[in-house]
């Protein structure tokens, strides 16, 4: 048992911290333009693409840094020539907007690179074990990954509490109807944050594509999961979005390595697996591991909608 | 209903002839469209009517976007489809096939009360997300318990071993098609009196201003939740009539892409207008069936689609035809005809255009052998030569060019003029 | 001869985070009494109009309506025991026309609840009634204009509408002048006089000529508190109150 505690744990937090990636610019969109961008895990796949593409050219390191700039050109782009243009109509359409976007894009990166996966791997300067526990082998990869989120959230942190840009965000997120107040130019500040939150994003698929697959369906696959973060962690957190990230991360993996269920543990007792109660006594927690963040999702909804630390409600 | 938008009570054109014009294509139509798969066609496209009807209950007059309205089209499917194989085992004994999409019905609502009992607390995008996260826990609860939804390959059912009420033998695929009209027909008037009741009008009034609502007395959360339950009731009316033209009821029923293709139709077609989620619906369904089978780019031109109408035109088709329709009307084309035919010839040409990249794209990325002979629009190309790349985005830039920059600046000129000379 | 209290509030406070709103407000308000309530911009009168009609929940003390505790019920059940409230700001539903809205507002108080088996525009009570309300709000004219395209005093003018439809006993109206020319003004004060003669009437007023001219008591409402309550001949010579807002206000 303390050997699974561990290991869902270390893989969880890795886990986590791909999910942190992907989510703090999610939250930090959210926090301060109110636009819950439905094709936000459509850029971190961007990031992945990017990545792949340029490092055949470059190498895995430029692509590193070139990639989620090109991918927050690209949200540059998005906000400011459709999602600016929508805002007028208001929230809906804005969500509605992003969620045509994901569509667009998925189908763009299935014609551009196929609809099978690319083989997008890690460089061989981090392909080698880093260290072993209990019979499992690290790659320096994984702890690559470890520390590219470590200097994110640090980043983040810094760049919110100690530079004047941060500080218009950091009002902003709490207080959206005041940055015109502030004389700012609250177009291109909205601009700059969505292009920022998505090269968060494309950073988190950089990392994200080579740890899992880099193929058209990894939007789809991780979009909804990087939604349940936000709300755990309640809408416009960061801190929220780590924790939440680290929440989900960890349980995830919990219930995928325990294989445990009623049945198994207490015995069938002559409980059939057919039924309602039947399947759920028979269930194992490693299909559960898959349903765990929707209802997450939905249980927040329910009884906290502001989240784990959200100041305001969704 | 004038409450509803800009549609506006003032014009007739779009509150009668709907009535008289669409019953007639439904009758006129499977003459045409006389072949299986055209028939087939038709049925699916008035049970997507129906089902973007009930949808648009929720988006539309309530203003609740839903991510997750295929549960009840799948579960009133579902459990219609029990009842459809009760019947089947039972010899062709029971409840008869015209019934079975009442099943599908109490089953929607069903549903819809219990799952709408704590999602409309909220609007806005607490809502949305709620249905989104019910939309995957059912769909993957679907897979796992398969005694209900029988797995992955679903469940089947025969709807010629049921009984008819009238004798109708439902063998033929035609007359399956006039049983979904007539479910049809019924489901569009219940819901258009619907909107005109107390019940109606407090959904507008919910979606518009929920503060001012209750302090002329009403709950909003209860006037979403009646909304809510109704709708999913139609939802699975939609999903009982899919079993029994389809006869087999899988996963993806209740699954995020139909959820989203309800949403994307309906939106396409304009939700501030009755028949908005009609024209969507049906053109969704034209397009997800036979574009699917011609191009393997369908659903990005689906998606490029859904986007040209959130950013260009909120009202959706119909809202273009209809804002034209006045414009008409009130004499705005006079001295403009011209300008706005051209305008529409060139976008459309832009459209063609557009369409030859998009096309030849595939082509050059997806097929094996890129440079292999390619017919695009009657014409045969080599998509590894310059020169059908060139003509292509040519006429797709000329098209838009002409419309945005030449066309549009002319016709807002001649605006002005006709404006100031009618004050001079 | 003792009036009974259609409003009774006692000890109610509100913050805001830790800044202090209200704090700590005792005010009856007399059956069928017209009582107006002034003081500064940002004493709180707003808020307390949000708190008497559920749109706020209460930090603590009670408000009790006709003898029944209505602080914390959701407004619209504070609504339906019979107390009807205008906005400061206009809070209309803009895209429908002033029938429309007259309509909304009566169908609840005329028992048709969310009946979805009936049509609105059968309902022939409902109609006569609004109808009857848009003659005298002088909009008969405009009774099928988008509320969105009203002018201003209009505006104001269909919101009183709304806000007395309903048929409650107890009426606020916040600011209902504010905004207007004094022309405007003195009809809308014509106009509630008119339509809210046997109710009870609280206001926010600004304007200290219509105040004196409408209210049979006056509250003076400083900083969170209640400072003084009295007949408009009680507050003019109330030093107190001189100090604190008028004596600011006259010059
Ligand atoms: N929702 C709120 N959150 C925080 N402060 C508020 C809120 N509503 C009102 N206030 C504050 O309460 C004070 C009183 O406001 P208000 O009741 O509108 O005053 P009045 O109507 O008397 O002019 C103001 O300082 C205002 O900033
Ligand atoms: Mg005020």
């Amino acid at each position: 048992m303390f050997e699974t505690i561990a290991y869902s744990i270390l893989n969880g937090v890795l886990y986590g911290t791909l999910l942190f990636m992907m989510s703090s610019g999610l939250t930090l969109i959210f926090g301060m333009m109110g636009v819950l961008n439905f094709a936000h895990a459509s850029f971190y796949m961007l990031g992945a693409y990017f990545a792949y593409t340029l490092g055949l050219a470059t190498g895995f390191w430029v692509a590193l840094f070139l990639a989620p700039i090109l991918v927050g050109a690209a949200g540059a782009l998005v906000e400011r020539y459709g999602l600016r243009r929508v805002h007028q109509y208001g929230h809906v359409p804005e969500l509605l907007f992003t969620f045509g976007l994901a569509y667009v894009i998925e189908e763009l990166v299935a014609l551009f690179w196929g609809t099978v996966p690319v083989p997008y791997k890690a460089p061989a300067s981090l392909d080698f074990t880093a260290f072993s526990l209990m019979g499992l082998d690290y790659s320096m990869f994984k702890v690559f990954i470890l520390l590219v989120a470590i200097v994110m959230f640090v980043g983040l942190w810094l760049l919110l509490k100690k530079t004047r840009a941060g500080l218009v965000i950091q009002g902003a997120l709490s207080r959206p109807d005041m940055v015109g107040a502030l004389g700012h130019n609250v177009p291109m500040v909205f601009t700059f944050v969505f292009a920022f939150g998505c090269a968060l994003a494309g950073l988190g698929g950089v990392v994200g594509g080579i740890q899992f697959v880099t193929d058209p369906g990894m939007a789809f696959m991780m979009g909804p999961i990087v939604f349940v973060v936000v709300v755990l962690g309640g809408l416009g957190s960061v801190p929220g979005a780590l924790v939440a990230s680290l929440i989900i991360g960890i349980l995830q993996t919990f219930f995928l390595s325990i294989n445990f269920s009623l049945a198994g543990a207490i015995g069938s007792l002559g409980i059939e697996d057919s039924g309602f109660f039947g399947v759920l006594w028979h269930m194992e927690t490693t299909r559960i591991a898959a349903v765990l963040p929707y209802l997450l999702l939905v249980l927040t909804l329910i009884f906290r909608p502001r989240g784990l630390f959200g100041k305001r409600e969704a | 209903m004038a409450t509803n938008t800009a549609a506006g009570g003032a014009s007739n054109l779009l509150r009668f002839w709907p009535w008289v014009v669409i019953p007639l294509l439904a009758l006129i139509l499977p003459q045409i469209f006389d072949s299986r798969h055209g028939i087939t066609l038709l049925s699916h496209m008035g049970i997507a009517i129906i089902f973007a009807l009930s949808y648009n209950m929720l988006l539309g007059n309530t203003g609740l976007l839903s991510f997750g309205h295929a549960v009840y089209y799948g579960l009133g499917a579902y459990v219609a489809m029990h009842v459809l194989r009760m019947v089947n085992d039972a010899g062709g004994e029971g409840l008869p096939l015209e019934l079975i999409p009442v099943v599908g019905a109490a089953a929607g609502l069903f549903f819809g009360v219990i799952f709408g009992s704590f999602s409309v607390r909220r609007a806005g995008v607490v809502f949305a997300m709620i249905t989104l996260g019910l939309g995957a826990l059912v769909h993957s609860s679907s897979l796992m318990f398969s005694d209900f939804f029988g797995g992955e390959a679903g469940l089947f059912g025969n709807r010629v071993a049921a009984p008819s009420l009238f004798g109708v033998d439902y063998g033929s695929n035609t007359n399956t098609y006039y049983l979904v009209v007539a479910w049809a027909l019924i489901a569009a008037i219940f819901i258009y009196l619907l909107r005109k009741t107390p019940l109606g009008w407090m959904a507008n009034a919910v979606r518009d201003n929920p503060e001012r609502a209750q302090f002329v007395g009403y709950n909003p959360t209860i006037v979403r939740f009646i909304q809510f339950a109704l709708a999913a009731m139609f939802a699975g009316l939609a999903g009982g009539l899919f079993v029994i033209t389809d006869e087999i009821v899988n996963d993806e029923s209740v699954g995020q892409i139909q959820s989203g293709i309800v949403l994307l139709g309906t939106y396409i077609g304009g939700i501030g207008y009755f028949i908005g989620p009609m024209v969507g619906a049906a053109l969704v369904t034209v397009l997800e069936s036979s574009l699917s089978s011609y191009t393997e780019a369908w659903v990005l031109y689906f998606g490029l689609l859904f986007i040209s109408i959130v950013m260009f035109a909120p009202m959706g088709l119909v809202g273009i035809v209809h804002t034209q329709y006045l414009t008409w009307k009130a004499g705005g084309w006079k001295g403009n005809t011209g300008i706005r035919l051209y305008m529409l010839l060139a976008g459309l040409v832009g459209i063609f255009g557009a369409i030859c990249v998009i096309e030849l794209s595939y082509h050059y990325f997806r097929s094996w052998d890129p440079s292999a002979p390619f017919g695009l629009m009657g014409f045969t190309v080599n998509a590894t030569t310059a020169l059908p790349w060139l003509v292509s985005f040519g006429i797709a830039i000329i098209g838009f060019g002409l419309m945005l920059f030449h066309g549009k600046p002319m016709l807002a000129r001649r605006i002005s003029a006709t404006s100031e000379g009618g004050n001079a | 001869m003792t009036k009974r209290n259609a409003l009774e509030l006692k000890a109610v406070k509100k913050n805001f985070g830790r800044a202090e709103i209200i704090r700590g407000v005792n005010l009856d308000v007399h059956e069928h009494e017209r009582h107006v309530i002034i003081g500064p911009n940002g004493a709180g009168k707003s808020t307390l109009f949000n708190l008497i009609s559920g749109r706020l929940k209460v930090s603590d003390g009670s408000i009790k309506l006709f003898d029944k505790n209505i602080h914390n019920m959701p407004a619209h059940k504070v609504n339906r025991m019979g107390l009807s409230r205008s906005f400061q700001v206009t809070n209309l539903f803009q895209n429908m026309t002033v029938m429309q809205n007259l309509r909304c507002s009566l169908l609840w108080s005329e028992g048709h609840k969310y009946a979805f088996w009936k049509s609105v525009m059968k309902q022939d009570r409902v109609t006569e009634h609004a109808l009857a309300l848009a003659e005298e709000l002088n909009l008969s004219s405009q009774a099928d204009t988008p509320a969105s395209l009203l002018t201003y005093a209009e505006q104001r003018a269909l919101e009183v509408g709304c806000t007395v439809a309903s048929g409650a006993e107890v009426i606020l109206l916040d600011e209902p002048t504010a905004g207007m020319s004094r022309t405007e003004a003195n009809d809308a004060i014509q106009l509630i006089q008119r339509m809210t003669g046997k109710n009870t009437l609280v206001v926010v007023e600004h304007d200290l000529s219509v105040v004196f001219e409408l209210a049979d008591r006056i509250s003076v409402l400083v900083y969170g508190e209640i400072i003084a309550t009295g007949t408009p001949d009680e507050i003019r010579n109330n030093a107190a109150v001189q100090e604190a807002y008028l004596g600011t206000e006259v010059h």
